[in-house]
């Protein structure tokens, strides 16, 4: 049962409210492509505060409630307003949780969210917390692996790029890990999987650290590719080599499975050649469609009115 | 044996006993229980006594002092094999090993400098215990982050 709870972490999803959660998330996309205008949260607010940039997740919460019939109260730069003068997350998110029903928070600390929901009056949907979690991501990822395949367990899973500041793989590896799947890891040496978060999972056995792109390439059902930033390289040589061993492009994909798909969290860079785009095994645009009707089918779920 | 040891200096009349604490780390104790002389305080230091126990030992004895659950969960960090006499008139009232902790609360700081915790927020850190392969670490209930005990040892609020 999600009613009144925060979402923290894929941690305090119950694999059943997962496959609701996919369920309700259908029904929505459904009602949506065929126009349905819906009003189940007429009356309810949701306040975001995001205290660092985010393009998709924002607009996809924020679209979300709107979808569903209910407004959304914002900051636009809530790092320039209530942080800049010095208040506290614990004092922010009691003013703004008394203003709405439910509050989305993004920041660049690591158990943000967490601290947020322990002051918070209504329930704290994570947006990300620096390099921690990001649960709806997580379940939006699952939603599109499950409607490709009608399952997410027995199956290949490549994580491949940026393992050690990707927040996204590091919610995604524990919510897999809870079912049968392979899951390869495919990063640069000083990327890896950090061990905070391998861990903290207890079915370790299906994990395997693959050190070429090319071992897996036939074998996987998913590749999820995340950003590798420039930034975390010393020297651009360095960069430069990595990237070309860790990124996607027409004869890449080409060695892939048909069935294949191959993620990405978004914003892509130069991991996925635009050329990718035409294949059908591209789906991260789906995947970031999907966004919006699995922040739905939490939003509603956690109000309690479905 | 250890006992005839602790005799090398006289009975306290209440207080306690911090036992069969790590050789060395005797200092160590006094600092995580914020005692730095300066307060007063009476206190008796043994280091590196011979112990038919453990080889040898640290005793530290402090009079007029009573143990904070805080400061039982910080010697514990600091010697996990340390026993606590608690005096009183002269005698023996209780006697117990410390127990490093399930819970970890308000006794550490999060060594990731990136969790909330190190912030100035209003927050208590807390961090799980939970056994590995090379011993034990601490997760933090706020950034998830593990430490090792030689991580939280040099942790530890003073």
């Amino acid at each position: 049962m999600l009613k009144g709870k925060s979402l923290v972490s894929i941690d305090d999803v119950a694999t059943d409210d997962i496959f609701e959660i996919f369920k309700l998330a259908s029904e929505y996309k459904k009602k949506v492509s065929k126009g349905e205008v819906l009003s189940e949260l007429n009356g309810k607010i949701m306040a975001t505060l995001f205290f660092e940039p985010s393009t998709r997740t924002r607009l996809s919460f924020e679209s979300a409630m709107h979808r569903l019939g209910g407004s959304v109260i914002t900051v636009s730069e809530a790092k320039s307003s209530s942080a800049s003068k010095g208040e506290t997350i614990a004092d922010t998110i009691r003013m703004a949780s008394s203003y709405s029903d439910i509050v989305v928070m993004r920041h660049p600390m690591e158990g943000a969210a967490r601290l947020a929901s322990e002051f918070s009056s209504v329930p704290v949907l994570n947006g990300g917390d620096g390099s921690g979690q990001h649960p709806t991501q997580t379940i939006l990822d699952l939603f599109t692996i499950w409607e490709k395949f009608g399952r997410i367990e027995g199956l290949n899973v490549s994580l491949v790029g940026d393992l050690k500041y990707g927040r996204t793989v590091h919610s995604l590896i524990k919510a897999l890990s809870r079912f049968e799947n392979a899951i390869n890891l495919i990063s640069p040496e000083i990327l890896q999987m950090p061990e905070h978060v391998l861990s903290g999972i207890k079915n370790q056995q299906n994990i395997r650290k693959i050190s070429n792109l090319e071992d897996v390439l036939d074998r996987s059902d998913v590749f999820y590719v995340t950003r590798i930033q420039k930034e975390r390289f010393v020297d651009m040589n360095d960069y430069a080599k990595v990237i070309g061993s860790y990124s996607f492009d027409l004869a890449t994909v080409s060695k892939m499975k048909e069935s294949a798909i191959i993620m990405h969290p978004l914003p892509r860079v130069d991991e996925i050649n635009p050329e990718v785009d035409r294949d059908k095994r591209a789906l991260y645009f789906t995947q970031a469609s999907n966004g919006v009707f699995v922040r739905m089918a939490i939003i509603s779920m956690i109000l309690g009115v479905r | 044996m250890g006992d005839e040891k602790v005799l090398r200096i006289n009975k306290i009349g209440d207080g306690i006993v911090i036992d069969h604490i790590e050789p060395g780390n005797a200092l160590e104790v006094l600092e995580v229980l914020k005692i730095s002389g300066k307060d007063g305080m009476t206190v008796s230091l043994l280091m590196n006594v011979p112990s038919g126990k453990v080889g040898t030992k640290d005793i530290v004895k402090i009079e007029k002092k009573k143990l904070a659950k805080n400061e039982l969960d910080k010697i514990s960090l600091v010697s996990p094999k340390a026993t606590i006499n608690v005096i009183s008139d002269y005698e023996i009232k209780q006697k117990f090993t410390v127990d490093i902790p399930e819970k970890v609360v308000g006794v550490i700081k999060c060594s990731n400098q990136n969790c909330v915790t190190n912030s100035k927020e209003p927050v208590t850190t807390t961090f799980t215990r939970e056994s590995s392969q090379d011993g034990m670490r601490f997760r933090c209930h706020y950034c998830d982050r593990t430490m090792s005990l030689s991580e939280v040892k040099k942790s530890i609020i003073r």
